[in-house]
């Protein structure tokens, strides 16, 4: 069984916390994406489940053993590193062969693994170059035959893809996508990159100065942020923000932003009520914001983005904070300079508690 | 206007920088000219004259007769042999003890500051403080040896059989800390990154050090081969000070100290012209060396990343 | 150079980490037995090399017969302290030390000033047989002392500095050594600073001593290291141009010692103790500077 587990786990350096009290659970052959910005120990959690890094506190499980005494080289699982940490005085078939020879396999059982290896990515006619020799997709895809070729019960990648040109991140990405499928093996992924996150991932774990934040499906994750951070973390261009004052007019809820009041549906207007809260940031995504003569929200159009398919609109509030909408590039833009009135589109407000920056309808 | 005008101004500039570059060189050509090509080239040439028995008389020109009475007698081929052996007792363990040394300083402990500092520490003795220490060590007035059981009559520095190892581990010592931080130098440029990768890959520590530092750190080891072979070759003071080249007479006769017996004469009269010959001798030997060094061992040495 | 500024930089931290931390061994307990194992087998190592160390310093303060004792004596009880000054004073340290110190105070000098301004024209000017003369100037590093001893003796003697601290010093000002590593630096220093400059009206001298010698910091203190150690290094040309005791370096001056105190086993440590501290108080002040003219060739070959 591929499954590995945090139970409270917590990693310090010093006085630095690196991981506080992570509990997760990656499924067996599940593609698990830990999503966060730099420092916020999402490789310290991969390389504990390497080995390379032992738990301050709280154990780790791969299988249903816990392998917190277990060494790197004894666990059952394999790492895609950043440098790809590739052998440079090896050719690339030793290179992809290193794995089993530690482990003793005979000879003839090595090559037609290698070979395997080689086939699914593609290396056969560069087994017998060096890694200088090889371009920075090459290199990738022979750190990755190196993972695959021992079948291990779990694969680690330390942001495999940071290092490629954008192009052939996309492309990787992909291919990334596909191999899990075929292997039918469990993938942690660390990466900082949220588009890698969305597209790869089954469920993202998102972290931040080592708490976890929110763990689920990508469209979950997207749809229902579980904090602020993951609200703006998420989504590209990131939710817009704003804060407000609530507004009790009998039984209806509104929120109090610059340039006019946003009402607010039941479902929020009654977790607000519970928390009795007298301010709130509300969160609304750029693609659910319409741009018009009507809608509760004054703005004036500051700045018009166009990316060919769509339009990004920067839009300036009575205070000052500025707002992102996203069009679709038909019909004309507005002008910039313009007042305008914003609207969110029904369903899509998001609020957030300002001082625990949760999200206030669970 | 504008040609005329600008032409001569440029041309002078080139001069002037030239001149410049020049002047720059000059004390460094100077100092070189005088006392290292000058002596070069004087030195074949001074080879070829013999000094008298007496004193005072004026050399003998004998020709080459000098080169080939030198270079093939027998306590020319006795020199080489003592130097060899010299070289091969000092630098291969020397570098091995240098790489253990670098090992083991070379872990995520804390303090570990300190026990570098302390392998490096013998960098601070010259030759003559540590043939010095080890000389009176080794005198069989201080008893430490016979207390660890290493007795031996003669007593070991005036032991023929044992005087050369003497000075080849005072050699070795003196070395350690030049040897720990070459080698320490040569681990650190591995990446960590590549030894985790091998660890995750299922290699245990031996399997670690022989697949993935050893090789990627044969350049350091080359370079250290090389450079301690040239002054494996060149040692002298600590010949000086532990044996005079003796004990009884040539067991420890490396080809400076022949060369130094020639020059300031301890039995024989000084002669200038067999001490020439000795020298161009120990250059073409240790260039010999070199050269055949980089070609047998470069092919094994792994380069780049 | 970039490689051997990394090494001098964290040479003396790597490995000290506080973010370090212990991979998963075996069980909590054997693993604070691992470490212990690690720091034993250090200690036993440390010991080891400082072993003549410490025993020169145990010795030094012994009386002679407690030497020449079996068992030998491990802990002095009845520290002599006097055979430090009666090195000092017998020994004539004093003097030697003075001696060694200007002679390698001169040549390290020397060879720091000549090596900057080779290594400024090599740089960056340009002139006719600039590549054959760098040659010839790496051509230096190939000639074994020993070759050149006859004839520096007969002209140094010519000069009528024989048993002077010219002629101890003379013959090393230069260092094709230090020219090679000092245009390795200087070459990095980047165009655009070498065009601002030329911009803003500098002359070479200006350029040198204000842009090209404080970039090129490093390799100029790792070359101060390397000639320093050099200098108060020499054994055999000190020993064949000094003929008495007023210019005798501290390094013959120890041979010297060894002789006259014979009886006098201690005296002998002591002087050898007095002869190292120099060095070692430098060396441990200077240490990353140490380090990096040490592995300037060594680590990328």
């Amino acid at each position: 069984m591929g499954r590995v587990a945090f139970s409270s786990v917590t990693k310090r350096f010093g006085d630095v916390t690196a991981v506080d009290d992570l509990t997760l659970e990656v499924r067996d052959r599940e593609f698990l994406v830990l999503l966060g910005p730099s420092g916020c120990g999402k490789s310290t959690a991969l390389r504990m489940v390497a080995g390379l890094d032992a738990p301050t506190e709280g154990f780790i499980e791969i299988g249903d053993r816990p392998v917190n005494d277990v060494e790197a080289k004894d666990r059952d699982v394999a790492m895609v590193f950043q440098s790809y940490a590739l052998y440079p005085h090896m050719t690339v078939r030793r290179n992809i062969e290193f794995p089993l020879r530690s482990r003793k396999v005979a000879k003839a059982e090595r090559d037609k693994l290698v070979a395997d290896a080689a086939g699914i990515l593609g290396l056969a006619p560069l087994l017998e170059r060096r890694p200088a020799q090889l371009s920075g997709g090459q290199r990738q895809r022979v750190a990755l035959a190196r993972a695959i070729v021992r079948r291990p019960q779990a694969f680690l990648m330390d942001e495999p893809l940071s290092n490629l040109d954008a192009k052939l991140r996309t492309q990787t990405r992909a291919e990334l996508v596909e191999l899990h499928r075929r292997l039918e093996a469990t993938v942690i992924y660390v990466t900082h990159d949220q588009v890698e996150a969305m597209t790869m991932g089954d469920r993202i774990a998102i972290l931040d100065e080592g708490v976890l934040q929110q763990v689920g499906a990508p469209q979950e994750v997207y749809d229902r942020p579980a904090n602020l951070f993951v609200a703006r973390f998420v989504g590209n261009p990131p939710m817009n923000t704003v804060g407000g004052q609530v507004v009790r007019d009998g039984a209806e809820r509104h929120v109090a932003l610059p340039g006019g009041d946003v009402p607010l549906p039941p479902a929020q207007a009654k977790a607000i009520d519970r928390v009795a809260l007298q301010s709130v940031v509300v969160g609304f995504r750029p693609e659910h914001v319409t741009v018009g003569v009507d809608g509760p929200l004054a703005a004036t159009v500051t700045v018009i983005e166009s990316l060919g398919h769509e339009r990004h609109l920067v839009c300036r509030l009575t205070d000052g904070q500025m707002v992102i909408a996203r069009q679709p590039a038909d019909g004309p833009a507005p002008d910039v300079e313009r007042e305008v009135r914003l609207g969110v589109d029904d369903g899509r407000l998001h609020v957030f508690d300002p001082l625990t920056e949760e999200r206030l309808d669970r | 206007m504008r040609g005329t005008a600008l032409r001569p101004r440029r041309y002078s500039r080139r001069v002037r920088e030239a001149g410049l570059g020049y002047l720059l060189l000059a004390p460094s050509i100077a100092v070189f000219a005088v006392f290292i090509f000058y002596p070069f080239f004087k030195n074949f040439y001074l080879g070829l004259y013999r000094n008298p028995f007496f004193p005072g008389q004026p050399r003998r020109w004998v020709g080459f007769e000098q080169y080939s009475d030198v270079l093939t007698s027998s306590e020319f081929a006795k020199s080489v042999r003592i130097t060899v052996l010299f070289a091969l007792y000092t630098v291969p363990l020397g570098i091995a003890l240098g790489l253990a040394l670098a090992l083991a300083a070379h872990q995520r402990l804390r303090g570990i500051a300190i026990y570098r500092t302390i392998f490096s520490s013998t960098i601070a003795t010259s030759v003559a403080v540590a043939s010095v220490i080890f000389g009176t060590l080794l005198n069989p007035r201080v008893g430490l040896l016979p207390w660890i059981g290493l007795e031996s009559t003669p007593p070991i520095l005036e032991n023929p059989t044992w005087a050369l190892l003497a000075v080849s581990v005072t050699t070795i010592w003196q070395n350690l800390g030049l040897s720990f931080i070459l080698m320490s130098a040569g681990l650190q440029a591995i990446p960590d990154d590549l030894l985790e990768a091998a660890h995750v890959d299922g290699a245990g520590a031996w399997s670690r050090f022989r697949n993935v530092t050893l090789p990627l750190l044969s350049p350091t080891i080359f370079f250290a081969v090389i450079v301690g072979s040239i002054f494996a070759f060149q040692s002298f003071g600590q010949i000086d000070l532990l044996t005079r080249g003796g004990p009884l007479g040539d067991e420890t006769n490396v080809l400076t100290y022949f060369i130094y017996r020639q020059l300031r004469g301890t039995e024989q009269v000084p002669d200038e012209g067999v001490a020439a010959v000795l020298a161009i001798a120990l250059f073409a030997i240790t260039l010999l060396l070199t050269v055949i060094q980089i070609r047998v061992l470069e092919r094994r040495v792994f380069y780049g990343r | 150079m970039a490689v051997d500024q990394a090494a001098g930089r964290d040479f003396w931290s790597a490995g000290d980490r506080s973010r370090a931390s212990r991979p998963p061994g075996s069980g909590r307990a054997s693993r604070v037995l691992k470490t212990a194992g690690r720091y034993a087998l250090l200690t036993v190592l440390a010991a080891i090399v400082l072993f003549p160390i410490y025993i020169a310093i145990v010795n030094a303060l012994l009386k002679p017969d407690q030497i020449a004792g079996e068992p030998p004596t491990f802990v002095p009880t009845d520290p002599q302290w006097h055979t430090f000054p009666d090195a000092w004073d017998g020994g004539h340290l004093g003097v030697y030390l003075r001696n060694s110190a200007i002679v390698t105070a001169f040549i390290t000098l020397g060879q720091v000033v000549t090596a900057i301004l080779a290594a400024y024209a090599f740089a960056f000017l340009e002139f006719p047989f600039k590549r054959t003369l760098f040659v010839t100037f790496l051509a230096t590093l190939m000639v074994p002392f020993e070759v050149t001893i006859v004839t520096n003796l007969a002209t140094v003697d010519s000069f009528g500095w024989l048993n002077t601290y010219q002629g101890l010093a003379v013959p090393f000002l230069a260092t094709g050594f230090g020219a090679f590593l000092l245009r390795q630096a200087f070459l990095q220093v980047p165009r655009d600073l070498q065009d601002a400059a030329a911009m803003d009206g500098y002359g070479h001298l200006r350029f040198l001593t204000r842009v090209a010698v404080p970039l090129a910091r490093p390799a100029v203190a790792a070359l101060a290291v390397f000639s320093f150690l050099g200098a108060w290094n020499q054994y055999l040309w000190p020993l064949l141009v000094t003929e008495d005791d007023r210019l005798r370096t501290v390094q013959i001056g120890l041979k010297q010692l060894r002789q006259t105190s014979l009886d006098q086993v201690n005296v002998t440590f002591a002087g050898v103790l007095i002869a190292a501290a120099p060095l070692a108080i430098l060396l441990i002040v200077f240490q990353k500077q140490l380090v990096r003219g040490l592995t300037a060739g060594a680590v990328k070959g």
